[in-house]
């Protein structure tokens, strides 16, 4: 092999190794991307049906009931005072997660249209709402002045 | 009035600064002795005023002065006095102050440390590093000013968040900014070597010591932050993927880059301009991460609309640093001169093929990180990207890196044989191959063919580190006094591979083999999990001088019959009404008992994790190790040399100089 011959074969190996990596990172990027919806969203139908997605809002008072089975599921419902949406976990909950507190939950839609979460996260101190639900809830009270 | 008296040493550290930002650099410019030489004294002394500022907010947490309207935010008459101080850097404006702080410290390290350099360099070093401090000075006293008051004070304060009354805040956030403010040394070195127009191996070998410090804190700083969440979030995790941790994460990647990269320009003469921009890069996203991290940005891109001075400050801040950093670089690096040449087979090619898989590697943090970001601030829609997108990633890059690694450890400067490469290489792949299937033989947990991967990159990194050091020695007339007097770079270098190799172990292995278990206990009843059966005791309440709550206490049985006593506490602090979980942890070298409460179910009962997590002080045990390589390379003797013959050019025989 001339080195001219060498030089654009280690340039063309270089091009296709860097093309393979772009087009992994951005479909690994592309296949996690995980999107928020509000509950009126989904009661829309325009949360996804197949994928993980975000679901955010206010804990309803009251609606937290905890089964007594060793396996700890819980079962609640948020709002974002237009539609409730009903979910399901298994496990701890976090420390802050209380009702009447806005959480974010991650996971997908089932059969019944109950969200069965993966994870729950409710961090941060007692004053702070995730921005993503305060806006939802923004929305949702927006909405029900507009149409009393 | 101390709070007034800090406010105003700020304000004179901010004139001196100011006068330090441009006397030198105008003088170096010019020639003029006399002006150049109050860059020193000037770094001196707004060291001094900074500390003074520090010490007035310092003796206002302590005194528990709630009139200054930060302290009455972040603090609180009933925390304990360690927390009171540490309370100082919990938030935006304290952590800044903890930043121009540090800051002024490592000018005044290099006010002392560089009597062997040229006075027109160490002006130019110490006036860039006082740009920068004008910048931070000036954000904090017009948009964060951490000493203003709040008249009629209140009764007491609100207490600092419970997740930061812990021993790790306490070091982590100052050991990470010393690192993250560490770089601003390289970046210096890098504009002002830029400006002179000598950017050779003999700056290199200046740039090197600083660089490795700062690598060194803001390894130990990661390590800190992953131990501390750990044990103090309740839930295991040791790294989340969170937009937080990336920000320190970004510059770590990029820091190790630099530091191979300038090892090969210290050596050979290479890569200028490439050490060049990493040195840019590292501390542009240094000053990224700072900001993001403690200005709300990443919580929420709305904050930015909440206090706009502040993000248009912070914007404009970055881009007249970097972008005024990359025209400089621009404009002047085609004065750096043609580099050394190098065969495709030589160290330098693997040591490049690193440094880019290493910023590939912080590429593609930083598009998970700042995408949701952007396309929030632009209003397309809120979305996350989730830690499998990070793990998906990182596997493929660290593979190459690791094999690379190895590769690199035995290849010659300059130009090395394909044929003798192999060659040598097949001791240490004998090696990788007998470590590899101890490790299986003694381990049932590593027969997974992802443990087996991950282990066989571990035990390569181990293997060819220790193949390269037989190699070198056995070069040498007598071998054994060769490995005796290793220079302290060399055993640096090791050291760290080493450490990389223990931190691969760890994530392996802790990430494939956790078991957890979630479950509802009442005392007295037993679960049992990996081969532990776990006994809930007791109960009992607990009191804290600023919290209450319940400490959960456990008996842990192995199979052969020795018992281990854990608690877990959850604690209920009382002026934020926050709870917190304190987990119970036991320890070892090759797996930690874990034990958190969740929350009191009805009659007596609590939901409980328990978890077993083989190998997870592996990781901490490794950036240790990664820590005390770059300790020790520091402390070699080549760049001591270095003050007494400034001028000297490279000192190895094989290096080129054009």
């Amino acid at each position: 092999m001339t080195p001219r011959r060498k030089r654009m074969l280690i340039i063309a190996l270089c091009v296709l190794s860097v093309g393979i990596a772009v087009a992994l990172i951005l479909t690994a990027f592309n296949q996690n991307l995980m999107y928020f919806y509000s509950p009126a969203e989904v009661a829309r139908g325009e949360a996804p049906g197949n994928r993980a997605f975000r679901l955010g809002g206010m804990v309803v008072t009251g609606s937290v009931e905890r089964g007594d089975a060793k396996d700890l599921t819980v079962r609640f419902k948020v709002t974002d005072f237009v539609t409730e949406r009903a979910i399901a976990y298994r496990g701890i909950l976090p420390d802050l997660f209380r009702e009447g507190q806005g959480i974010v939950a991650i996971g997908q839609l089932d059969a019944d249209g109950v969200f069965v979460a993966s994870e729950v996260l409710a961090k941060h101190d007692e004053n702070y709402m995730p921005p993503e639900v305060a806006q939802a809830l923004k929305d949702g009270k927006a909405q029900q002045a507009a149409q009393p | 009035m101390i709070p007034e008296l800090g406010h105003f040493a700020l304000a004179i550290a901010l004139a001196i600064s100011v006068l330090q930002a441009i006397v030198p650099l105008v003088g170096a410019q010019r020639g003029n002795v006399l002006w150049m030489s109050l860059a020193r004294p000037a770094a001196r002394a707004q060291l001094v005023f900074i500390a003074l500022a520090f010490a007035a907010l310092t003796h206002a947490f302590i005194t528990n002065d709630f009139s200054v309207a930060y302290v009455a935010a972040n603090s609180n008459s009933a925390l304990p006095l360690a927390f009171r101080i540490s309370a100082l850097w919990g938030a935006h404006e304290g952590s800044l102050l903890l930043w121009v702080l540090l800051l002024a410290a490592w000018s005044c390290a290099v006010s002392f440390a560089s009597r062997g350099l040229p006075l027109a360099f160490v002006a130019r070093v110490l006036a860039v590093m006082a740009i920068v401090s004008v910048g931070f000075l000036l954000f904090m006293l017009v948009t964060s000013n951490p000493f203003l008051r709040e008249l009629p004070p209140p009764a007491d304060g609100a207490d600092l968040n419970p997740l930061l009354q812990d021993f790790g805040l306490v070091i982590h956030p100052p050991m990470l900014y010393t690192g993250y403010v560490g770089f601003s040394v390289a970046f210096s070195f890098a504009i002002a070597g830029l400006i002179g127009g000598h950017l050779d191996s003999a700056w290199a070998r200046w740039a090197r010591p600083w660089t490795m410090l700062a690598w060194c804190f803001l390894t130990l700083g990661i390590a800190l932050g992953s131990w501390w969440a750990y044990y103090e979030l309740g839930w295991g995790g040791w790294w989340f993927w969170d937009p937080v941790e990336n920000a320190s994460f970004m510059p770590w990647l990029l820091g190790t880059a630099l530091i191979h990269s300038l090892a090969a320009t210290e050596k050979r003469d290479v890569f200028k301009s490439w050490t060049v921009l990493l040195a840019i890069g590292a501390f542009g996203l240094s000053l990224l991460g700072t900001f993001l991290v403690r200005s709300g940005v990443l919580t929420s891109v709305h904050a930015f609309a909440s206090d706009p001075a502040r993000g248009v400050f912070i914007l404009a801040f970055l881009v007249l640093i970097i972008g005024g950093a990359l025209m400089l670089y621009a404009w002047r690096g085609a004065s750096m001169g043609v580099s050394a040449s190098y065969a495709t087979t030589s160290r330098e090619t693997f040591l490049l093929a690193n440094s880019v898989l290493l910023t590939v590697a912080c590429g593609t943090v930083l598009l998970g990180t700042l995408y949701p970001l952007v396309l929030d601030a632009l209003n397309m829609g809120k979305i996350s990207v989730g830690p499998p997108y990070f793990n998906n990633v990182f596997v493929p890059v660290m593979t190459p890196l690791v094999i690379l690694l190895g590769l690199g450890q035995h290849a010659r400067w300059k130009q090395d044989r394909f044929a003798t490469l192999c060659r040598e290489l097949r001791m240490p792949l004998l090696g990788t191959v007998l470590l590899l299937g101890a490790a299986v033989a003694t381990m049932s947990d590593a027969r997974s063919p992802r443990a087996i991967f991950g282990l066989a990159l571990a035990a390569w990194v181990v293997s060819t580190s220790i193949g390269g050091v037989v190699q070198r020695c056995r070069q040498r007339s007598s071998p054994w006094r060769a490995f005796l007097s290793m220079p302290a770079a060399y055993l640096g270098q090791h050291l760290a591979h080493l450490g990389f190799a223990v931190t691969i172990v760890g994530v392996t292995l802790v990430s494939l083999n956790t078991v957890d278990l979630h479950t509802r206990m009442a005392p007295g009843e037993h679960s049992e999990l990996a081969g532990y059966d776990f006994h809930f005791v007791a109960a009992v309440p607990l009191k804290g001088p600023n919290y209450a709550g319940t400490e959960a206490q456990f008996e842990v049985t192995r199979k052969d019959g020795t018992a281990i006593r854990l608690s877990a506490e959850k604690r209920n602090y009382h002026v934020r009404g926050m709870p917190m979980t304190e987990a119970g942890i036991d320890p070892g070298l090759t797996r930690d008992i874990y034990i958190s409460l969740g929350e009191p179910l009805d009659d007596k009962a609590w939901s409980v994790r328990l978890s077993v997590k083989p190998f997870v002080r592996w990781l901490w045990l490794g950036a240790m190790l990664m820590a005390a390589g770059g300790i020790t390379a520091m402390f070699d003797g080549r760049f001591r040399r270095v003050a007494a013959r400034p001028v000297e050019r490279s000192v190895s025989a094989d290096s080129v100089a054009p």
